[in-house]
């Protein structure tokens, strides 16, 4: 993903070790999603895309750290978002993106959904190496 | 017996008993200002200061060891009873501290009770540290209790018509939340013998596929009650956000606001009742 001057007073970090934390995360980015004048739609799509990305680091990564900032783009503003955990990594990332597979109990639509809520996505990855998956939201 | 310092302290101790506890309890009646009756304080530090004694008399002066199992667990319940009775943590710890106060004019003679007091003080601030460590805990403990009770006032389970009852969704839907709706509304339908479940998550900040499950869970176990239920409240950006997610409600009639999803059961029972051979005749 390409990268955008950060404004940095806005910086939030957030461990991710519980639910609770995940709960915390996700206020987190709606409140830079206000400060940054996402619409309601945009704000909402942002808080549910964090709140699946941070679900999967606390069940699937074993807990990590959800990092948020506002960004800005020659004439936009957005807000950045990562979460970052050292577990046991993707296997096969297209698989993982695809609609409807979970490796555990879940619908499957966390990970691809979230793609689908947000402008910029990556995910990084690899076996044994953790996840990292930043997304991006401008406000329009 | 440890030393020098221990072997004096259980000699004053032990001679001295009736006074030092009754200085004792004077001392901490008095930061308690009377809101722990004097029968029952004395009880409590009676106990205390026997089995203080016993511990140093066996294993000497630190308090994080075996011999002071006893003693530990006279303070756990010193601790919770005292966070129950709402005392504040400070005031809990003073209790303990008081008695470095009753001993300190009687130990200020000679160097070898300076250090013997010294060392007792350090026990002591060990035990009142144990006593705050216990108050923390047992205050957690009373708040989960009461958010579980809150958990549970705050999902009401409404009549909102004859055979329709309705639950309003407010904030986070987590698992034990969900766990708790499906239970009362299940309860409800049998109660009040209803057919028909409107669950409104107007009060929902956002549906992830985690909450979406637990809707779904919750319309499955009502509908092998044989009840149907309606999910509103879907406000604009939540629909649109579940649409991108790639949620699909499948044949669960969902509505935008309370009143349609209410029209919507009504129009259903109509259609039941209109079906009975007994309102053909
Ligand atoms: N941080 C991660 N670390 C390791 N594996 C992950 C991580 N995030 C996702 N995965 C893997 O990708 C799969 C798909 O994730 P996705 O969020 O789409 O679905 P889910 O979490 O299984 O279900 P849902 O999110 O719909 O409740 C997961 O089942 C898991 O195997
Ligand atoms: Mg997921």
């Amino acid at each position: 993903m390409k990268e955008y001057p950060a404004d940095e007073a806005s910086r939030e970090e957030v461990e991710i070790r519980s639910s609770g934390d995940v709960v915390k995360a996700r206020q987190a980015v709606r409140v830079l999603a206000q400060q940054a004048g996402l619409s309601l739609v945009n704000q909402t799509k942002l808080v549910t895309a964090a709140s699946e990305l941070g679900r999967n680091t606390l069940i699937y990564g074993g807990g990590g750290t959800a990092r948020a900032v506002i960004v800005r783009d020659v004439a936009r503003v957005g807000v950045w978002v990562s979460f970052s955990d050292t577990g046991p990594g993707i296997p096969d990332i297209e698989q993982a993106l695809t609609d409807g597979w979970t490796s555990g109990s879940g619908m499957g639509l966390g990970l691809s959904g979230a793609r689908r809520l947000v402008d910029e996505f990556e995910l990084d990855s690899a076996p044994g190496a953790g996840t990292t998956v930043t997304v991006l939201k401008w406000a329009r | 017996m440890d030393n020098e310092e221990s072997k004096r302290l259980l000699e004053l101790l032990t001679a001295r008993r009736a006074d030092l506890l009754a200085q004792w309890e004077e001392t901490v009646g008095a930061s308690l200002r009377g809101r722990v009756s004097t029968a029952e304080l004395g009880r409590e530090l009676g106990e205390l200061y026997d089995a203080v004694v016993d511990a140093v008399s066996k294993g000497g002066l630190a308090g994080r060891g075996e011999h002071f199992a006893v003693v530990r667990s006279l303070l756990v319940e010193l601790s919770r009873t005292r966070a129950r009775q709402g005392f504040t943590p400070t005031e809990t710890a003073v209790s303990i501290f008081a008695l470095k106060e009753v001993l300190e004019p009687l130990l200020a003679g000679s160097v070898e009770d300076a250090r013997a007091y010294l060392q007792f003080a350090r026990l002591l601030d060990d035990l009142g540290l144990f006593t705050v460590e216990e108050y923390a805990r047992t205050r957690e403990e009373i708040i989960s209790a009461q958010s579980q009770q809150l958990l549970e006032l705050s999902t009401p389970v409404v009549k909102l018509w004859d055979g329709v009852v309705g639950v309003p969704l407010v904030g986070t839907l987590d698992s034990a939340r969900t766990q708790v709706v499906m239970e009362k509304l299940l309860q409800a339908l049998v109660d009040s013998n209803s057919a028909h479940a409107i669950i409104d998550i107007t009060g929902v900040p956002a549906v992830d596929t985690q909450v979406a499950q637990h809707l779904l869970k919750t319309v499955v176990a009502a509908r092998m009650m044989g009840a149907e239920c309606t999910i509103s409240g879907i406000r604009p950006q939540i629909a649109q956000t579940i649409v991108a997610l790639g949620i699909e409600f499948g044949d669960i009639p969902t509505k935008a606001t309370l009143a349609d999803a209410l029209r919507h059961a009504l129009m259903e029972i109509d259609k039941a009742a209109a079906a009975r051979p007994a309102g053909l005749l």
